[in-house]
C-alpha cells in the first residue's frame, strides 16, 4: 500500500472527473504545441519566402566619393572608379557567428563602357546569386555566359539591340544573350554580365565595387549581423536595407506575439479547470482525507496523494497534448499554408517542454486544492459525516 | 503500555456571549490496559472528549498526557506521528474508503510508515485474521456486510499494534449480533493488554468495560469501576 496506489485508486474511481481535468490540460498544451508549431513551420516558410524580397544588407567599399541610388534605395556613398574591395576577402563572411543566416552573396563590379557613342554602366556578377537577390528578374532570352551580356529594357531600346546581337565592350566582342524585362528600377538602364567577364573588361580583375547580401534574419537581429560583417571587413561600409528587414521582424514578430498570447489565455483557462475540478475532488473527499488525517497521515501525505493524481493526469496531458499538437499543427499547415504543404518535425525540445509545462501548469493548479486539503481538521472532516 | 492523564480539560465552542462549553474540567487518570466506556446523552460532550483524546480537538484550555508527552503542545505533523503510532480509531459509521479492497483499508495506518510492501501486507492478514476477515481480504468495502465493515474498521484500528484503541460509537449501526460480536472483539483486545476507550449509547456495550465514566452537560458527573458489580462479560 503505497500512496501512489492511493492516488491511481482515486482516478480510476473518479473518470469523469479525472477525465475532465485531462481534458483541460490536453486541451492548454495542444494549443500550445500546435500554435508553437504551426508558428515556427510558417514563420521558416515566411522566412523563406521573404528572402525572395532580394538583398537586404550592401557592402560597399569605405569612401564618401559618390552617391547614388540603386533599386529604389539609398546605397550609400558608391565609387566604383576609385575604390573597390577585393573579391577574396567575401570569403570571410563564411566566419561570422551567423554565417549560417546568409542566404546568398552578390559580388558586383562596376564601370562605365563606351557602346557606340554612349556611355553606360555595366555591372559584372554572379547571375547564381542574381537568382535569390533578384527574383523579381525576368529575362527575354537567356543569362549571359562569359562571352555574353544581359540589357535592361531601357538599355536595349536606346541601343537598340535585341538578342543575338553582337556589342563589342572594351575591346571585348560579347553577345547580347537576353533582354531584361522592365522591372521599374535603375537595373533597367544598366547592361549586366558575369562578374569575371566584366572585371576582365575594366581591368579589375579580383576586385568588385560593392556586395549585396541576402540574410536570413529571423532569428538574428540584423544589426549584429552587420556589425560581424563589419568586423571581417574592415575596409567596407556596410549597410542594412532597414526598411524591408524591419518589415520583416516586425511581421514575424507579429504574429508570434499574437500567437503566444492566445496560448497564455487558453493555458490559464485550462488551469482554472484543473483548480476547479480538484477544489471539487477535494471536498467530496472530506471525510476521507479526514479518515487520513486521523489514523496518522501528514499534511504532506495528504499533499503527496494531491500531486500524485495531478503529476499522473499531467504527464499523460503532457505527452497526449504533444501529439496532439503537432497532429493540429499539420492539419493547419496542410489547410492554411500557400503551398498547401509542409512538415512539422519532431521537436525534441518542445515536447520535453510540452511535458514540463504540463507537470507545471497541473501542480501550479493543484498546489491550492492540496494545501486545502491538507489544512482539513480531522475532527472537522469526520464531524461532517 | 500507556498512561493518559487528562488534566482539567475544557473544551468550548464559539465566544463571547455566544460561548458553549462542551467539555468542562474533566479530570481523569486511564492505566494501561483499562477499557473505559464513556457514556451520556447526545450532546453531553462524550464525543468532544473522544476528539481530545484522540489528538484530534485541541482543548481550550487543560492538558492531555500521554506517556508523559504533552500532546497538544506536539506540532501539527507530530501530532499525526502520535496518532499513528499511539491510537487506533474505529469510528460510528466505519468510514472505509470505498475505492480500497478490504486488506489495503487494513493497511492504511501502515502506509506512511517505512516497512515492506510484504511486512505490510502480513500485518494486514494478521490484523483481519484477528478479526476473523482474511478470507475477504480482497473485496470492497461495498460488498461486505454492515458487521464486516466494523470489523475492518477494527482491523484496521489494531493493525499497527497501538497501544491505544479510541472508539465511537462502535456498535450504533449494528444489529445485536454484530454488537456482540464487535464487543468481544473488543474485550479480546483489551484481554491482550490494549488500552481501550470507547463512548456509546448502550450500555450493554458499556458492560463490556472495566470503567464506565458518566458524561453530562459537559462535565464528568461519575467514574466507577464495573468489575466489581460483575457487569463485565465473559469471554
Amino acid at each position: 500500500m503505497t500512496l501512489k496506489l492511493i492516488s491511481l485508486r482515486n482516478l480510476m474511481r473518479r473518470k469523469g472527473k479525472a477525465a475532465f481535468i485531462l481534458a483541460g490540460l490536453v486541451i492548454g498544451v495542444a494549443t500550445v504545441v500546435g500554435i508553437i508549431s504551426f508558428v515556427e513551420a510558417t514563420t521558416h516558410d515566411i522566412a523563406h519566402k521573404l528572402e525572395q524580397y532580394g538583398a537586404n544588407i550592401l557592402i560597399v567599399p569605405r569612401t564618401e566619393n559618390l552617391s547614388l541610388s540603386y533599386g529604389g534605395l539609398s546605397l550609400g556613398g558608391v565609387s566604383f572608379d576609385l575604390e573597390e574591395i577585393r573579391e577574396s576577402e567575401l570569403a570571410r563572411l563564411a566566419t561570422i557567428k551567423n554565417h549560417r543566416n546568409i542566404a546568398a552573396v552578390g559580388p558586383m563590379v562596376l564601370g562605365v563602357a563606351s557602346v557606340e557613342g554612349r556611355r553606360i554602366l555595366m555591372a559584372g556578377v554572379d547571375f547564381r546569386a542574381a537568382g535569390i537577390l533578384k527574383p523579381w528578374w525576368r529575362v527575354q532570352g537567356a543569362y549571359p555566359d562569359a562571352n555574353g551580356i544581359l540589357l535592361g529594357s531601357e538599355a536595349a531600346g536606346l541601343l537598340n539591340l535585341k538578342a543575338g546581337d553582337r556589342l563589342p565592350v572594351n575591346g571585348l566582342d560579347l553577345t547580347v544573350s537576353g533582354i531584361l524585362e522592365p522591372t521599374g528600377s535603375q537595373d533597367d538602364q544598366l547592361a549586366f554580365a558575369a562578374l569575371t567577364t566584366a572585371q576582365q573588361a575594366f581591368q579589375k580583375t579580383g576586385r568588385i565595387s560593392m556586395a549585396e547580401v541576402a540574410a536570413l534574419c529571423k532569428d538574428c537581429p540584423i544589426e549584429d549581423m552587420v556589425r560581424q560583417i563589419a568586423e571581417v571587413l574592415p575596409g567596407a561600409k556596410v549597410m542594412a536595407i532597414q526598411q524591408v528587414v524591419k518589415s520583416r521582424m516586425e511581421m514575424l514578430a507579429q504574429f508570434s506575439h499574437f500567437s503566444y498570447g492566445i496560448s497564455g489565455v487558453i493555458l490559464f483557462i485550462g488551469g482554472l479547470v484543473v483548480l476547479v475540478t480538484m477544489m471539487g475532488s477535494v471536498r467530496e473527499r472530506t471525510d476521507e482525507i479526514g479518515i487520513f488525517r486521523a489514523i496518522g497521515f501528514r499534511r504532506s501525505h495528504i499533499m503527496r496523494i494531491v500531486f500524485l493524481e495531478a503529476g499522473i493526469l499531467s504527464g499523460l496531458a503532457g505527452i497526449i497534448g504533444y501529439g496532439l499538437g503537432l497532429g493540429c499543427a499539420q492539419a493547419a499547415l496542410s489547410l492554411l499554408s500557400e503551398s498547401h504543404g509542409g512538415h512539422v518535425p519532431f521537436n525534441p525540445a518542445l515536447a520535453i517542454g510540452s511535458l514540463v509545462l504540463a507537470l507545471a501548469l497541473g501542480l501550479a493548479a493543484s498546489a491550492y486544492p492540496a494545501a486545502m486539503a491538507a489544512r482539513l481538521d480531522p475532527n472537522e472532516a469526520l464531524r461532517t459525516l | 503500555m500507556s498512561y493518559i492523564i487528562a488534566d482539567c480539560l475544557v473544551k468550548t465552542f464559539g465566544a463571547g456571549a455566544s460561548a458553549v462549553p462542551a467539555v468542562s474540567e474533566i479530570s481523569f487518570q486511564i492505566a494501561p490496559g483499562e477499557f473505559v466506556a464513556i457514556m451520556g446523552e447526545s450532546g453531553a460532550g462524550k464525543s468532544t472528549l473522544l476528539g481530545i483524546l484522540g489528538a484530534m480537538n485541541a482543548p481550550s484550555s487543560g492538558r492531555l498526557l500521554v506517556d508523559d508527552i504533552d500532546v497538544y503542545r506536539l506540532h501539527a505533523e507530530q501530532l499525526a506521528d502520535f496518532r499513528r503510532e499511539y491510537l487506533g480509531f474505529v469510528f460510528q459509521s466505519f468510514h472505509l474508503v470505498s475505492y480500497l479492497s478490504v486488506i489495503e483499508n487494513v493497511m492504511l495506518p501502515l502506509t506512511v510508515t517505512r516497512r515492506s510492501k510484504t511486512e505490510k501486507r502480513a500485518m494486514a492478514l494478521e490484523a483481519l485474521s484477528r478479526v476473523g476477515l482474511t478470507e475477504k481480504a480482497d473485496r470492497l468495502p461495498g460488498e461486505i456486510s454492515g458487521g464486516e465493515k466494523e470489523r475492518v474498521a477494527v482491523a484496521r484500528a489494531i493493525v499497527n499494534e497501538p497501544p491505544i484503541l479510541l472508539a465511537d460509537e462502535p456498535t450504533g449501526n449494528l444489529d445485536s449480533r454484530n454488537s456482540r460480536e464487535v464487543m468481544h472483539l473488543f474485550q479480546h483486545l483489551n484481554d491482550g493488554g490494549m488500552t481501550i476507550i470507547m463512548v456509546t449509547h448502550s450500555a450493554e456495550s458499556a458492560a463490556y468495560a472495566r470503567r464506565v465514566m458518566q458524561v453530562s452537560d459537559g462535565r464528568l458527573q461519575e467514574d466507577r469501576s464495573v468489575i466489581a458489580a460483575g457487569l463485565r462479560m465473559a469471554s
